[in-house]
């Protein structure tokens, strides 16, 4: 099996809990149709899905590992942006 | 003459699922494992309730084990086409799709059955088979209009499966057809047709000329193909009888 045939696609599935799609893992497959039947076969076997999406890894920019200082690390000393220093009226209910 | 409907129909599921069940760990990328995996899963899940329902018909204390391992191929009763070895991945795909497009549509016209039971085996089974003729059909397309090697396996699959298919659109028995409980697979044929010859045409493939047909399977005459596979199937059962996990 060639790799320029079989592109590696990145599968995001959203769960029956209604959250949003997550990552799954990934698949090979020749094209977009093959690479969601291929996520359905590979990661919905146990009832997880209730919806897939399929995006070929090279559409993927992702953040240098070498940046990670520069671009993490300064938020770590700002814990005043986490929002567990207001009260929530028990009326608001789960936010 | 119900039970006879009934395992009939639970034969050609095992059969096929077993057939396709010997990919496991042999499928040409892993993706297909899993796939061809859970074609086979959905059709021993079918057999299964079939099965069931045929020993709740007999009544004689038989059940689904019993029924699927302790009969001789001479005793079962499911069409040639689905017995054959498993061939190559282009062979498999091309039954699976042959098969697909007529059982398909077959339960999805034996939902109206008029015995609640057999509809809802057929509600759960057919979206089960949309599934197996729409990834078999996607499959054959590729290979068809792929390289070659593809088109070439596709097409030599595509005939020698052929005289194999009329044995699926053969009459079902009259009464339960009368009865409703089934659909009868000659009226399902010209739908069949113009499914398959769209997918052939998408897939480049030729479709051989329908010529003698083979026949036999529901009257218990079986290819040499069928012993062999139950002697592996049902071995087990039948060197420990009973025997649990």
């Amino acid at each position: 099996m060639s790799t320029a045939k079989f592109p590696l696609w990145e599968v995001f599935i959203r769960s029956r809990n209604g959250l949003s799609h997550r990552h799954a893992g990934s698949v090979h497959a020749a094209d977009a149709t093959m690479a969601l039947q291929a996520a359905r076969d590979v990661y919905t076997r146990r009832g997880e899905g209730l919806s897939i999406w399929v995006v070929p890894s090279n559409a993927i920019i992702a953040s240098d590992p070498a940046d990670k200082a520069m671009l993490f690390e300064p938020a770590e000393s700002k814990i005043y942006r986490h929002p567990t220093f207001y009260d929530i009226p028990d009326e608001v209910g789960h936010m | 003459m119900l039970l006879a409907f009934a395992l009939r129909r639970a034969d050609d599921a095992l059969v096929l699922g077993h057939r396709l069940s010997e990919w496991t760990g042999r499928a040409p990328l892993l993706e297909e494992e899993l796939a061809l995996a859970n074609l086979a899963l959905d059709l021993i899940g079918q057999a299964r309730e079939l099965y069931a329902l045929a020993g709740e018909i007999a009544g004689d204390g038989r059940d689904e084990d019993d029924l699927a391992y302790l009969r001789t191929d001479r005793e079962y009763s499911n069409i040639l086409l689905v017995e054959l070895p498993r061939g190559d991945f282009a062979f498999t795909i091309a039954r699976q799709f042959l098969y697909a497009s007529f059982v398909d549509r077959w339960w999805r016209a034996t939902m109206a059955s008029t015995d609640p039971r057999v509809a809802a085996i057929a509600a759960k089974a057919e979206k089960e088979t949309a599934y197996h003729l729409r990834h078999s059909a996607e499959w054959l397309i590729r290979l068809g209009d792929g390289t070659d090697e593809s088109a070439r396996r596709a097409q030599a699959a595509l005939d020698k499966i052929w005289p194999y298919v009329g044995e699926m659109f053969e009459a079902e028995d009259a009464a339960l057809v009368t009865a409703g409980v089934c659909a009868d697979p000659p009226s399902l044929r010209a739908a069949w047709d113009g499914g398959v010859n769209a997918v052939l045409a998408q897939a480049k493939l030729q479709r051989p000329r329908d010529g003698w047909m083979q026949t036999g399977g529901r009257a218990g005459r079986h290819s040499e193909h069928l012993g062999p596979m139950l002697a592996e199937m049902q071995h087990l059962q039948r060197t420990h009888p009973g025997a649990k996990w």
